[in-house]
């Protein structure tokens, strides 16, 4: 571990009952860089991030922050760190500054800090207005931006953020996303988990892709495009019957994968878009569009673990059919 | 969105001097102001708690009131407000139970064990709000046994010394929740799961009839339980002695035990559940 080495994750592992909730975790945290944990609903993003901020205790490994060990030193690494789980976890009666207030409190933070940082934070995550209102009365946007806030009262250098746009609408989700920029433009060492890989790709400068309790493979989000090493050929076709058929037309060419009036082959199937075409016109068919594009994070999730990850509507909404991204 | 300059980390690695009890007790004051706020912000809480009592106390004392009465040499609304006021408390700590499940349930709970505070201020600020709430509708029940009849028959010294060993009572039932509603985690099952432990205990009891009256199997349970043993102290401090061979002083120090008992037992169980509540 160098001085730059914020968070180190060592064969850190933990079951529930029969369940292998985490089976033999590694990865390293660079300070000041945002860090992505991706992978699918039970892959164990959540429990990762429970025993490195000290919520739950690990059963084997060994898990740093900032050079404190999660379970010798937890009040230190507590000291150090901010958490903002998978439900925002704030109170309903409580406003919202009075609800960045106690944690600043309990933070142990000193008084006359705590009301300046919480109407930073306030105007920062544009709750100013809401800020004298009980946080029931909150949408969930604004609870989530409160929950971020929250995490983030006490001013600690390393953040974890657990699905931190689960759930938002779009607008929410980019106005999260570009909050979540603008911290770690100012040095905040970032491990937020996700299941979208658009929001893995945009944030993240490192991603583990984690599947089953494991680390399925680890890199920058061209790294792990370019583990897949090659081009991807996607037709859209006018509606799902067809999609159907030009399935089946296209069956000689490897198996493609459908989704809904979308088709994806790899993009070296033999004589290529040509031969594809060449396919569907025998088959009296005639694509919507065609394209030949770099590989998604999906396709590489889709490679590394056999399934498909789940898809955000804001995935579905902004990719048009056949457009680039 | 306003951009503020980047100002340096701080990492306050002492609780300013305050030490481990003084932080305790600081993170615990938070925790006791926040439940406050809450209280606050949903009075009905406030009414309801004692809206439950005083119906009680008119059911009991118009009701039912004639057929108990016969067996006593005191007043019958007298023999009953210091039962009252100890099934209230029983019936109040449910909520104990019912806040700490929400706030598991909330994630709140979560976020404290990420936070560099107290283990023991989550549950300190719970159970010192529940007392500071039972103070005020001790206040408003008794007002409403006095407007029914209610007489002190000993002074008022006797009085507040009875009010006060209820409000501890009711803070050592408020460990006991506390256990109940860290082990089911959800704030209406709290409530459900609180009613089979609390049932037997107020109505089993001496709170609103003489345990004379009830079958002889019960009646060493009836006798020797926490409410009835408070009930008796409350009583003996306030109407003075009702039976003959017992010292107040002796009525006293047996529920001063059971509540002090019931903290020792409970306040470790539920701190060992705090910490692994998550
Ligand atoms: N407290 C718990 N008790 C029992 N099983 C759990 C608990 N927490 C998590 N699990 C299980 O461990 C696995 C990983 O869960 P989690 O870390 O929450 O995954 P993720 O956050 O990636 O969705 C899942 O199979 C989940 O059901
Ligand atoms: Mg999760």
């Amino acid at each position: 571990m160098t001085d730059e080495t914020a968070i180190v994750v060592e064969s850190l592992t933990k079951k529930f009952g029969d369940v292998e909730a985490l089976a033999g975790v590694d990865f390293q945290v660079e300070s000041g860089t945002v860090f992505g944990l991706l992978g699918p609903n039970g892959a164990g993003k959540t429990t990762a991030i429970r025993i490195l901020t000290t919520i739950l205790p690990p059963d084997g490994g060994r898990a740093e922050v900032l050079g404190y060990d999660v379970v010798r030193d937890a009040q230190k690494v507590r000291l150090r760190i901010g958490m903002a789980g998978q439900f925002a976890a704030v109170d309903p009666l409580l406003t919202g500054r009075e609800n960045l207030r106690l944690v600043g409190k309990v933070a142990q933070m000193p008084n006359d800090l705590i009301l300046p940082r919480a109407d930073e934070l306030l105007e920062r995550f544009e709750l100013t207005d809401a800020a004298n209102r009980p946080a029931r009365t909150y949408s969930g946007g604004m609870r989530r931006r409160l929950d971020i806030a929250a995490a983030l009262v006490a001013r600690p250098p390393v953040l974890f953020l657990d699905e931190p746009t689960t759930g938002l609408d779009l607008h929410s989700r980019n106005e999260l996303w570009a909050m979540i920029k603008e911290l770690v433009a100012e040095g905040t060492t970032l491990l937020l988990t996700t299941q979208y890989l658009e929001e893995a790709d945009r944030l993240a400068g490192r991603i583990a892709v984690i599947d089953g309790g494991r680390v399925i493979a680890e890199g920058t989000p061209s790294e792990l495009k370019a583990k897949l090493g090659r081009s991807v050929i996607e037709l859209s076709m006018a509606d799902e019957t067809d999609a159907f058929r030009a399935e089946r037309a296209l069956s000689h060419l490897g198996r493609p994968e459908l989704d809904g009036t979308i088709l994806r082959l790899p993009g070296n199937v033999p004589g290529g878009a040509m031969e594809v075409l060449r396919a569907l016109d025998g088959a009296g068919l005639e694509p919507d569009t065609l394209m030949v594009r770099e590989p998604s994070l999906d396709d590489v999730f889709l490679q590394l673990t056999g399934h498909k990850a789940e898809r955000s509507e804001l995935e579905d909404a902004t990719v048009p059919v056949g457009g680039a991204r | 969105m306003s951009r503020t300059a980047a100002i340096p980390f701080t990492i306050p690695d002492e609780r300013h001097g305050l030490g481990r009890i003084g932080g305790a007790i600081s993170d615990a004051i938070a925790l006791w102001q926040r439940n406050l706020i809450g209280l606050r912000r949903t009075p009905q809480t406030i009414v309801f708690s004692t809206l439950q009592p005083v119906i009680f106390v008119l059911l009991f004392r118009y009701v039912f009131g004639g057929a108990v009465s016969q067996t006593l040499t005191v007043p019958y609304v007298d023999y009953l407000m210091p039962g009252i006021f100890c099934q209230m408390v029983v019936f109040g700590a449910m909520l104990t139970a019912v806040g700490l499940a929400a706030d598991l349930k909330s994630g709140m709970l979560e976020r404290f064990h990420s936070l560099p505070m107290s283990r023991s201020a989550v549950l300190a600020g719970r159970t010192t709000a529940d007392l500071t709430r039972n103070f005020f509708v001790v206040i408003l029940v008794s007002i409403a046994g006095f407007i029914v009849g209610f007489r002190i028959h000993t002074n008022v010294f006797g009085f507040l010394a009875g009010m006060g060993l209820v409000l501890l009572f009711g803070y050592a039932l408020s460990w006991v929740f506390a256990t109940v509603g860290l082990a089911v985690g959800d704030p209406e099952t709290a409530q459900a799961a609180s009613f089979p432990v609390m049932a037997p205990l107020v109505f089993a009891s001496s709170a609103f009839v003489s345990v004379a009256t009830m079958p002889g199997w019960l009646r060493p349970f009836a006798e020797h339980q926490p409410v009835s043993v408070t009930a008796s102290a409350v009583r003996a401090l306030m109407i003075g002695n009702t039976t003959p061979g017992t010292s107040t002083a002796t009525y006293v120090w047996q529920a001063l035990a059971w509540l002090i008992g019931l903290i020792v037992v409970f306040a470790p169980i539920a701190v060992r559940q705090y910490r692994k509540a998550v």
